[in-house]
């Protein structure tokens, strides 16, 4: 249940519609159980079904041209890279910035960077990197091109990167440094 | 492009593609080769592995009980 609920919290970004996504997944699975043939598999139907609920309540509370609209409307964050923000090249492994900083940021931070995420980046995200979809299963989940998929998980990770770089400038983890703009070619 | 001579610049392109396993098995092989002999590239790679970790744990919650309930009552109907 646990997990259930945890992945549908990222998919929806709120408790109360992640409540509503995995009860509805639940109940579909339930009145469904006839016709799982093999039970190995009950986990991987379980996340398909919460899935496909999850999709049906995102259609019923935003039209593909809002998601889309979105999308368009939101500002590139140009490819930016966490790690050409904090990589310095000249110091030993063990002490780099970058694994400091996977090290200090908290679970908390990163929950609510991605939560903070337009639904259409937030969602693919979440498929691929969480639940492991390839691009042609997001592509037939959301019935959207496989382009589009590639697009918003590029331009999705870009902004996640820099949200979680300006919440650790906040919270002083990224000492020394300001946040840039930056392309992926850009050093610092 | 020769797989086998590709770019920092080529890798790192094409880096979230072959981390999310989208890469056919000529390409990936030719990425790994490169992660074997490039340090730069290497560190970036297992930063994005590492954040990608991250990433997955953030799907951990504790169910709430007011979900239980919910889940129990409607299990019940059937």
């Amino acid at each position: 249940m646990d997990r259930l609920y945890g992945t549908a919290l990222r998919l929806t970004g709120n408790p109360d519609d992640a409540e509503d996504v995995v009860a509805e997944a639940v109940s579909k699975a339930w009145s469904k159980l006839d016709d799982l043939r093999d039970l190995e598999s009950m986990e991987g139907w379980l996340f398909r079904i919460l899935n496909n609920s999850f999709v049906s309540l995102w259609r019923r509370r935003k039209t593909r041209d809002e998601v889309e609209r979105e999308a368009v409307e939101t500002s590139d964050a140009g490819g930016f890279s966490l790690f050409q923000q904090l990589h310095q090249p000249f110091l030993l492994w063990w002490g780099t910035p970058e694994q400091e900083f996977l090290n200090d940021v908290l679970q908390e931070d990163l929950q609510k960077a991605l939560d903070a995420l337009p639904d259409g980046f937030r969602v693919v995200i979440v498929l691929v990197e969480v639940q492991g979809y390839t691009y042609e299963e997001v592509s037939a989940l959301l019935e959207i091109p496989v382009g589009t998929v590639r697009s918003r998980l590029s331009r999705g990770r870009a902004l996640l990167q820099k949200a979680l770089w300006h919440q650790a400038s906040e919270a002083g983890l990224v000492h020394g440094r300001r946040p840039s703009d930056g392309g992926a070619g850009e050093s610092t | 492009m020769s797989e086998d001579k590709l770019s920092c610049e080529e890798v790192i392109e094409q880096l979230f593609t072959y981390l999310d396993g989208e890469l056919d098995h000529v390409h990936s092989a030719a990425i790994d080769r490169h992660l074997e002999r490039c340090r730069d590239c290497f560190s970036r790679a297992e930063f994005e592995k590492r954040l990608r970790e991250r990433i997955r744990a953030s799907a951990r919650a504790k169910a709430p009980d007011s979900l239980h309930r919910r889940i129990k009552g409607l299990l019940d109907q059937y």
